[in-house]
């Protein structure tokens, strides 16, 4: 994954609250067998207004997205981290994320940023002429104008973003222990290790 | 070991396959076994691909296709395969086909007499053992743990994660022992049962816990019955549902496939003994059931959590004390197109579904067909349909002549899958209309867009279909003497 430090760009000023992932991505984009391809389904519905921010000339392609609370929730569909993703976005700032949203974005490298309401509500207006800067090793979000908002994330995940680790990369790193431990367990109980092997 | 506490049955099994813990409280926790499917699989192998990364145990890994098959024959007559007319479908089909043998895993197509719902083949194949931690891209993985597996489900991300190390970090769950004593009544079954739980617990009850059932109502369940209820764990909240192995789960596994044989089948029999809760072992919630109160149930909302008994009325949503439960009340029976005060035994229903992973195993057709022996559908009925949960329970099935009696009643005989569960292949409930289901989801548009679902038992949804509406299988004497 694409360690992350920076994010810097026009923060689409998106506001809305609950926004969950049925409207981030509709059901019937479940049926692909890629990741790729589905930020063309992101907030299917909406898209449908001619004059809808995420397709306007000036917020098309916008590395951030600004939202109300409670981000992303309903469906445990990770499709909704991919729709975000493949429509360019690599960070969502919201007074509040649902559990399994954030652990999905975190999974693919989207940095999810919690900031009190007065904070959101200065950034969306900032958002609809200027751009917004996330600093992830100081934690904060500025703008051109002074502004600094500080935010918390839990320290693994921000080691993760910004070496880059993916959780599958992270437990790799402990293959050794990870070898030692189906070696006990071939000792100990050989039936646990066989799987599809003790069938011809 | 020096372990003295007395433990849990879950705690057992989630000490035996820590690798470490993290100062934080996050382990690393060891997957013996991995159910792949075509919905939740396709990214991960290709995250994989992407990052240059192998499967690590590619023989503790099995695949199988089961959400976007079509039902009907798969095979023309002269023996060629049929085509999947949905391309969406067929792509993703075609990528597990690919995906799982390229990567060294067993592939189990859709010919094969063993496919079928993936919950239906990992215990039937003996993939699925007691004591084992199983995963799978599905929520109802849960199921497993009718045999005393440690079974949840994850999201791709997590397959991608358990392919590559056969691990996943995960924090350790709350406990909750689920207790049904007593004796259940006649035409009274183990759908019934965990629909009724459901019912008391709420949607939401069972949020970051591991429930175990025990009790003697528990034990004196059938494998396929304890498979009913464990597969529900997640319809009331819970990360997985454990039930104890004994005699009867140990005489289900022996002989199975991929079952340990000969002096491994010893010890694995020995260590399976070891695994039951202590006595003395404490759980973090506990809740008691009397079988006296549970009746042959049917849900009435759009939520697994609205359950009645079939003897009981339509509430009032102002009957609820929760505000935002009687507006969700409100907009379930708008959606379910029913009244407060309506009997359940008054409402209709235009088709009968009998399959998906909680109700489709052999036990469950014999249970529907004994009902349907020598009676016919009833005529409002349109479309009613028998989905068995693999090729071997269809095999079983015919060999005992159910299928007979299915179309004979006017029902239509189908090849395995998951089918009417969820609208993710042809079989579908059209809009506006009511099915009697032995599924497990109620939820809104879960059927097809507009679909009314009444979650039911094998034996009630065979009543449904003869009456032509929601019936209680005891009064009409429709059970067997």
């Amino acid at each position: 994954m694409e360690p992350v430090s920076t994010i810097d760009g026009r923060a689409i000023p998106f506001g809305r609250k609950n926004v969950d992932t049925d409207v981030i991505i509709p059901a019937h984009w479940l049926k692909g067998t890629t990741r790729d391809g589905m930020g063309q389904g992101a907030f299917e519905a909406l898209r449908k207004d001619p004059g809808n921010l995420f397709d306007s000339a000036e917020f098309k392609g916008s590395p951030i997205l600004i939202a109300g609370d409670n981000f992303g929730c309903g469906s445990s569909r990770e499709h909704a981290a991919w729709a975000l993703m493949d429509l360019g976005i690599k960070a969502v700032i919201a007074p509040s994320f649902s559990d399994i949203f954030s652990g999905n974005a975190f999974k693919n490298g989207i940095l999810t940023v919690v900031l009190p309401q007065e904070a959101i509500d200065r950034l969306m207006e900032v958002a609809q002429t200027d751009p917004v800067h996330i600093d992830l090793e100081a934690q904060s979000v500025t703008t051109p104008f002074q502004d600094r908002f500080a935010f918390e994330i839990d320290p693994f995940r921000k080691h993760c973003l910004m070496s880059g680790l993916d959780e599958v990369g992270l437990t790799l790193e402990r293959q050794d222990a990870i070898g030692a431990f189906e070696a006990r367990v071939r000792e100990a109980r050989p039936f646990l290790a066989k799987g599809t092997a003790v069938a011809a | 070991m020096a372990n003295q506490t007395p433990r849990t049955l879950y705690e057992k099994i989630w000490d035996a396959h820590e690798v470490e813990r993290r100062d934080d409280g996050t382990s690393l926790l060891y997957i013996d076994r991995h159910l792949v499917h075509e919905v939740t699989s396709p990214q991960a192998f290709e995250g994989l691909r992407a990052a240059g990364r192998k499967v690590r145990r590619p023989d503790l890994t099995l695949a199988v296709p089961d959400h976007n098959l079509p039902t009907t024959a798969r095979l023309d007559d002269a023996g060629h395969k049929l085509p999947i007319a949905d391309p969406e479908s067929a792509a993703q089909l075609a990528a597990l086909e690919v995906n799982a043998p390229a990567a060294g895993i067993r592939y189990i197509g859709a010919t094969d007499i063993a496919q079928g719902i993936v919950h239906v083949v990992g215990p039937e194949q003996g993939f699925s053992l007691p004591g084992a931690t199983i995963v799978c891209g599905d929520s109802h993985t849960a199921c497993h743990g009718g045999i005393g597996a440690l079974a949840f489900g994850i999201g791709t991300s997590e397959v991608e994660h358990v392919l590559a190390t056969q691990t996943l970090q995960l924090k350790r769950s709350k406990t909750m022992e689920v207790r049904v004593e007593g004796e259940l009544g006649p035409g009274v079954s183990a759908k019934d049962v965990v629909l009724h739980i459901t019912g008391v617990l709420g949607a939401a009850g069972g949020t970051g816990h591991v429930i175990e059932y025990t009790g003697p109502v528990i034990r004196g369940l059938t494998i396929e019955g304890r498979l009913t209820v464990s597969n529900m764990a997640i319809e009331h909240g819970a990360r997985a549902g454990l039930i104890a192995p004994d005699e009867k789960t140990f005489a289900y596994v022996k002989g199975r496939p991929f079952a340990p044989t000969g002096a491994d089948w010893d010890a694995a029999v020995a260590w399976w003994k070891s695994l039951a809760t202590d006595p003395g072992a404490t759980y973090d919630r506990v809740v008691v059931i009397d079988a006296a109160d549970i009746a042959p149930s049917v849900t009435w909302g759009t939520s697994p959590e609205d359950v009645l008994p079939i003897t009981g009325v339509i509430p009032a949503p102002e009957s609820f004390a929760d505000p935002s439960k009687q507006e969700a009340a409100r907009k379930s029976l708008d959606y379910m197109g029913l009244e407060p005060g309506q009997r359940m035994t008054d409402v209709e229903v235009q088709n009968v579904f009998i399959g998906s992973c909680t109700n489709s195993r052999i036990e469950d057709l014999r249970a529907a067909a004994a009902v349907l022996k020598g009676r016919k559908k009833a005529a409002n009925v349109r479309w009613a349909i028998v989905v068995p949960g693999s090729g071997l329970v269809k095999h079983q099935a015919e060999e005992e002549g159910l299928d007979k009696v299915f179309i004979e009643a006017g029902l239509e005989w189908r090849e395995p899958g998951c089918s009417a569960c969820l609208a993710m292949n042809p079989d579908k409930v059209p809009a506006g209309e009511r099915c009697a289901s032995t599924s497990n989801r109620n939820f809104v548009g879960r059927q097809g867009p507009g679909a009314r679902t009444h979650l039911v038992s094998p034996a009630m949804a065979a009543a449904a279909a003869v009456t032509g509406k929601l019936t209680d299988v005891r009064e009409l004497a429709l059970l067997e003497a």
